[in-house]
């Protein structure tokens, strides 16, 4: 694709979809203007992270010469339900479409709204258009979060481009995180992290199911054809419960400047994984894995973020533990299950109710994993009470205060699960 | 044969249906793209219900398969039967035919057992295959659903190459259990349904619940939409509605406002687990009563 795509993305201001019928012509072709604007409307599409082929555009087209064009009431949820393959495709449509078609304008977060993972990402590359000197800036606050903090390797001075960028953001503390285009692109991190989880426990998984029995039952079946002579032998796969994860986040107020952050990850493992689940704790416990499920990513983070801002008070570990294990182990936990607690370990509440909880879960988990923030700290030693009668039923007792450190997790959870 | 969009929102209608402009169109476009469609929604917004509505629209046979975890081509498409294999190899044994004639015959359609994807290409009329919860199966399975889905053809090794009669509709279903393969959704067609709004809500309950009166049936869709702004775990779909207002109506209820404690007992029909039960006690029940009768 060439050419600047702000160009495609400018709204033209005549409404053309009906301009071959209007105009008489016949109804299997289509004008050459007509098509260009099919074309350009379909790359549209793409730029905005739509994943738009051949086949859509030519039935599209036939769409456009059928009879029911003459309708115009039809057009736009006829190409809605062609061109959209996903929710979100589905709720941002009617916004490109009017843009496009009606010369409306967009609101600026749909055209940024790029999916993480399209090979391209025109977005950014306009976003780059409107301020050119915003990688060089970029770089610049890398340089002065390392000076105030030397956990910021040096090597990240003076790299401009994209890949740079995500590799200073993985190192970065997440507390030092303050632009705007940064965080998202530290959620977008976040999120694809969990993907990345995800997809290798999966390949690791179907390796080892390759151990293989012989299943009698369907062997003599199959070998009725030779009078019951074992020639065509059946195999038995071993099927193995999925890997289940179940994630506890601490929402409190010493927690806040990660939250944001980890209820991001959160709605990633619980997209990805078909085991998981997660729940938010500050000073109550509250099962969320519902609200992160299959809705908008903004609209389930933003209600999350607000459910963990919390009421400011303390932690109570203990407590929260408690009703998860009276209320939500029995079925949220299996034998394959991985317990993760993100936590810093402050508790306002009484640790050896800590303890004893810790205790309970310890019996019921195959693995229990703690993750806290403030390891990565210089001088950080689990001094916290809470931590301290926490700990010795903690399987790992891991750092997060950065993406590279939550991504260093992955070959532990293979290991484990 | 292809209805014309009218028609089709036409025959939804008469065959009980309450249907939006835009799924109609979708049900319209399926059969002018020859391309199957993919409902999305949350549970309980009535997707299995458009499967059901479509089939009748066209008359045509329902061909259901509820997809699950480790669903195979044996459960989806064709097995063996096998006893009745044993008992043929058996008699024709003992009257001396030789093996392989008995191959050949133990090997015939009349030993074949159709699972829902064979039965939907083999009619004669095409019929509508309904794929419920696709998500829930393997990505397997859903590898294999693809390459049936375009090419309508399945080949059954003992029996060769079996081609579609007819092409049939196809509805596939999802919950989100699980992220589909962007090939799969690229094949079909998209439509996300929503829960229905007070004003259909209203019209799906006056249709499904014969009797029951207009301003009765708007009040309870009123307050199932009040129900389903509340922060619950399990939002109550539209047989839940249907099924509450079925027994508002059985108690002979003709203002929600007359009794709030009946509606707060009642209210079980809606709110299917503990927390959400606790959740929406007596005096929340009543503030959305206040609200919205």
């Amino acid at each position: 694709m060439t050419g600047n795509p702000q160009e495609v993305r400018r709204p033209h201001g005549d409404p053309a979809l009906d301009t071959p019928l209007r105009k008489g012509e016949r109804r299997d072709s289509l004008s050459a203007p007509a098509r260009r604007r099919l074309a350009g409307f379909g790359r549209t599409l793409r730029d905005n992270g739509f994943r738009i082929g051949l086949a859509e555009t030519r039935d599209a087209l036939a769409i456009l010469t059928s009879p029911a064009a003459i309708q115009p009431t039809l057009l736009k949820p006829a190409l809605r339900a062609l061109f959209c393959a996903t929710h979100s495709d589905w709720e941002r449509f009617d916004e490109v479409f009017d843009a496009f078609w009606l010369g409306r304008s967009m609101r600026q977060r749909l055209v940024l709204a790029g999916m993480p993972s399209a090979p391209r990402a025109p977005p950014r590359r306009v976003a780059e258009a409107h301020v050119p000197q915003e990688a060089l800036g970029l770089t610049d606050h890398a340089e002065r979060r390392s000076d105030d903090n030397a956990e910021t390797p040096a090597d990240s001075r003076g790299r401009r481009e994209g890949a740079s960028r995500t590799e200073v953001l993985t190192t970065t503390d997440l507390r030092h995180i303050v632009d705007p285009d940064d965080i998202a692109a530290t959620h977008a991190l976040a999120a694809r992290l969990a993907h990345i989880m995800r997809v290798r426990l999966v390949r690791r998984e179907q390796i080892r199911k390759r151990g293989r029995r012989l299943d009698l039952r369907r062997t003599i079946h199959r070998n009725i054809s030779h009078g019951g002579t074992l020639l065509d032998l059946a195999w038995r796969r071993r099927k193995s419960k999925p890997v289940r994860l179940v994630v506890l986040l601490d929402a409190s107020g010493s927690m806040n400047l990660y939250t944001a952050f980890f209820v991001r990850f959160l709605h990633g493992v619980v997209d990805e994984f078909r085991e998981a689940e997660a729940f938010v704790f500050h000073t109550r416990l509250a099962h969320v894995s519902p609200s992160l499920r299959d809705r908008d990513v903004t609209r389930a983070v933003e209600k999350l973020s607000l459910m963990a801002q919390g009421i400011g008070g303390g932690t109570r570990i203990g407590e929260c533990l408690a009703t998860f294990n009276r209320w939500h182990a029995r079925r949220v936990i299996n034998s394959r299950t991985a317990l993760m607690i993100v936590s810093d370990g402050y508790d306002t509440g009484e640790p050896n109710q800590l303890g004893q909880e810790m205790r309970r879960l310890r019996r019921r988990c195959k693995r229990i994993i703690w993750l806290n923030p403030l390891i990565g700290w210089r001088d950080y030693s689990p001094q916290a009470r809470g931590m301290q009668a926490a700990l010795p039923y903690v399987d790992l007792f891991a750092p997060a205060h950065n993406l590279a450190s939550l991504a260093a997790l992955e070959p532990y959870l293979v290991r484990i699960l | 044969m292809t209805l014309k969009h009218e028609e089709i929102a036409d025959k939804l209608a008469a065959v009980g249906y309450v249907a939006d402009h835009d799924i109609a169109t979708a049900l319209w476009l399926m059969d002018f793209l020859k391309r199957p469609l993919l409902l999305e929604g949350e549970a309980g917004v009535g997707k299995t219900e458009v499967g059901k509505a479509l089939a009748a629209v066209h008359g045509a046979e329902l061909i259901r398969l509820q997809c699950y975890e480790g669903l195979d081509q044996n459960a989806a498409l064709y097995e063996w039967n096998y006893q009745r294999q044993l008992l043929a190899i058996k008699a024709r044994e003992s009257i001396g035919e030789n093996a392989d004639a008995i191959e050949e015959h133990i090997f015939s359609e009349t030993y074949l057992l159709e699972r829902p994807l064979l039965a939907a290409i083999r009619r004669n009329k095409p019929p509508v295959l309904l794929i419920d919860e696709v998500d829930r199966a393997d990505e397997e399975f859903e590898a294999f659903l693809l390459e049936l889905l375009s090419d309508f053809q399945v080949s059954i090794p003992e029996l060769g190459t079996i081609k579609a009669t007819a092409i049939p509709r196809v509805v596939l279903t999802s919950n989100g259990t699980r992220e589909l393969s962007d090939a799969l959704r690229r094949r079909c067609l998209y439509h996300y349904i929503d829960f229905p709004d007070v004003d259909r809500e209203a019209k799906i309950i006056l249709t499904r619940v014969p009797g029951i009166d207009t301003a009765l049936a708007l009040q309870i869709a009123r307050m199932v939409a009040a129900v389903r702004k509340e922060d619950l775990r399990k939002v109550p779909g539209v047989a839940e509605t249907l099924d509450w207002a079925a027994t508002l109506f059985g108690l002979e209820m003709h203002d929600l406002r007359q009794e709030p404690e009946a509606i707060y007992e009642t209210m079980i029909c809606l709110l299917k687990t503990q927390e959400d039960r606790a959740r929406v006690t007596r005096e929340v029940s009543e503030r959305l009563l206040g609200k919205v009768a």
